[in-house]
């Protein structure tokens, strides 16, 4: 009988080279593609007014801006949440006719331009709007150009980021686990809450921020449906585009406020959306 | 009888169609080749795959109009799905909380199963912290939880490497043996069947093609899949007496009857020779050989001819015997291990 010597495995050899030189056409877009995106902000950083930053921070109507800001994000983010995560599970577990036009439906306030949001959500939800005339005569509640109303902007604009999100990771999910928990007794609701809910959190998590960051943003529906009044409906946003035309250096600590919030929630989420494969 | 289902799933290219009999306190073993549709039948058990006609009962109730969460069932899957987020605790406590017991009692039920598994310590870890062996364990624990009359097991060994399955299987049958319950498992593997189950159920494309206990169906296989599996060379032929007529073969056998009859016989069992053999052996035929390949410590040599066989022979026969692939040979098995039963 033969000795059965270990097989030997060929290893490889060091890499060679032979790759070439790499091709202009496309180095030289890349770069200006770079430079294009990374200039604006390395601009808004060099004309920042360091010296007195702090001070304009501190500012009342900054801090106001801020502060309405932060609130009507946050408000509008849970509001997405209640609604948009059900609406995800609906969209990635249950088979219902016209499940395809409804995810269309939803993702449509993605791609439809703000200001037309906006102008969307006057028609039906204002003081004449085909809701709003009934929500004032029953209830006595007006939107627009309320607190509110900058909430209701910024949630229809937002909560597409979180339902597309969440309803990814559900679809990701493995749903063995969901039938692991049925064979133990588990009601579909019992199912969503204890197992399926804390098995795709990172997707709800993730599309949260990104529900919030596109909430704190948001300025063409906003202006439109909201005003813009101070320390009412006057966001950050709105409030960077006034001060640009009668306090440019007011403007810059305004955007400089946003952009370190966004730096810091791409920094949050940079495992989960920006890494490579 | 506890279970009687008949189970019938319907998809495209493929149908299981199959009477299941269980009785309290029985294991029954489902074998089968991949695809041949066990796990299909134990999720059509569990209510996981909707049937397509039949119906299921347990203890005389109809269970087939039951969603799965209101069936009284336990499932051990194959890669035993436990919840990633929750403790070895609390995945068995899971069961009893849906059942609506509170939180503290569950708990309690839930360290008495892991205590009973051998797992007391291991109780606040996490699935991503559990060997393969202890999530098994722990499994099984969940699955008991909800006091099941009916147990489904899913390939509840094949996630496990060689050595850590020998002592879970032993373990295994032990909590099965103490469980009351009608016992149902999948595997692709004759050793579990075997060492776990009281009756086996060999299933190939949808249907049953053989039952019995397992050393009848080790003893008498009745399908190619089988015989693969136990380790049989099999044929079938027409018996006349004590000889079996297997194509131009005529192999005498240790039984004797009349008819439609299976031949089988150990790879073991058969003798090769390089010039026809002295004293002619009662069972002996020219064949070719088809193939040579290590076969534990045995070699096993496939044959053409009048009949395909295995023959297993020592190396160092292989070596005096000076074995080619495409040399013609001898081969011959006594007719004392060559054995007969009706088809």
């Amino acid at each position: 009988m033969s000795s059965s010597a270990p097989e030997r495995l060929d290893l490889p050899g060091p890499r060679r080279e032979v790759s070439g030189r790499l091709p202009w056409m496309l180095v030289l877009p890349a770069v200006a593609g770079l430079v294009f995106l990374v200039l604006p902000l390395a601009g808004l950083l060099i004309r920042a007014p360091w010296p007195t930053l702090l001070e304009r921070l501190a500012e009342p109507q900054v801090l106001e801006a801020l502060r309405l800001s932060l609130v009507s994000a946050t408000v509008a983010t849970v509001v997405c949440l209640l609604l948009g995560v059900p609406l995800a599970w609906l969209l990635a577990r249950v088979e219902f006719p016209g499940r395809r036009l409804v995810r269309a439906l939803v993702t449509v306030p993605l791609v439809l331009p703000p200001v037309v949001g906006g102008v969307a959500l006057l028609l039906v939800l204002g003081r004449r709007g085909l809701v709003g005339q009934w929500l004032e005569a029953s209830f006595g509640i007006t939107l627009p150009f309320t607190t509110a109303g900058v909430i209701v902007a910024e949630a229809f604009v937002a909560m597409p980021f979180l339902v597309i999100s969440v309803e990814g990771a559900l679809r990701g999910a493995d749903r063995r686990f969901e039938e692991a928990a049925a064979t133990l007794g588990a009601s579909r609701w019992t199912v969503f809450r204890r197992v399926t809910l804390p098995m795709v959190m990172p997707g709800v998590v993730a599309g949260a921020v990104l529900c919030w960051a596109r909430a704190l943003g948001e300025f063409g529906a906003t202006i439109t449906f909201a005003g813009n009044f101070p320390g009412t409906t006057r966001t950050m946003p709105l409030a960077v585009y006034l001060a640009l035309e009668t306090e440019p250096e007011a403007a810059i600590v305004l955007s400089l406020v946003l952009l370190a919030v966004s730096v810091v929630i791409l920094a949050s989420l940079r495992d989960r959306w920006v890494s490579a494969p | 009888m506890t279970l009687r289902a008949r189970l019938v799933v319907n998809r495209p290219a493929f149908t299981l169609d199959l009477d299941l009999h269980v009785a309290a306190g029985e294991v029954v073993a489902l074998l089968g080749p991949n695809g041949a549709g066990k796990t299909t039948a134990l999720r059509a058990l569990a209510g996981l795959t909707r049937m397509s006609g039949g119906q299921i009962s347990l203890r005389g109730r109809p269970l087939h109009t039951l969603p799965a969460e209101s069936r009284p069932i336990g499932m051990v899957f194959q890669d035993y799905l436990l919840f990633p987020h929750l403790s070895a605790l609390d995945n068995v406590a899971f069961g009893p909380r849906c059942q609506g017991v509170s939180k503290a009692e569950s708990r309690r039920a839930a360290a008495a199963l892991l205590e009973r598994v051998g797992l007391a310590g291991r109780a606040s870890a996490r699935p991503a912290q559990l060997s393969g062996g202890q999530a098994q364990r722990v499994a099984l624990a969940r699955a008991l939880a909800v006091r099941p009359e009916l147990l489904l097991l899913d390939e509840p060994l094949a996630a496990l490497d060689a050595h850590t399955r020998l002592e879970v299987r032993s373990r295994l049958r032990r909590h099965l043996a103490d469980f009351d319950g009608a016992t149902v498992l999948v595997t692709h593997d004759p050793l579990d069947a075997m060492v776990l189950a009281d009756r086996l159920i060999v299933i190939e494309h949808g249907a049953i093609v053989q039952q019995g206990a397992p050393a009848e169906v080790a003893r008498r296989p009745r399908t190619d899949y089988v015989a693969r599996l136990v380790g049989l060379n099999l044929y079938r032929g027409t018996a006349d007496g004590g000889r079996v007529k297997v194509g131009e073969l005529l192999l005498h056998t240790c039984e004797q009857f009349d008819g439609p009859a299976f031949v089988a016989f150990p790879p073991a069992a058969v003798a090769l020779y390089r010039s026809r053999p002295d004293g002619s052996p009662r069972n002996l035929w020219r064949a070719t050989i088809d193939g040579i390949e290590r076969h534990g410590d045995n070699v096993r040599v496939h044959l053409d001819g009048p009949v395909t066989a295995f023959a297993d022979i020592t190396p160092a026969a292989v070596a005096d015997l000076d074995l080619t692939p495409g040399q013609r040979i001898w081969a011959s098995v006594k007719a004392t291990e060559t054995h007969a039963y009706p088809a």
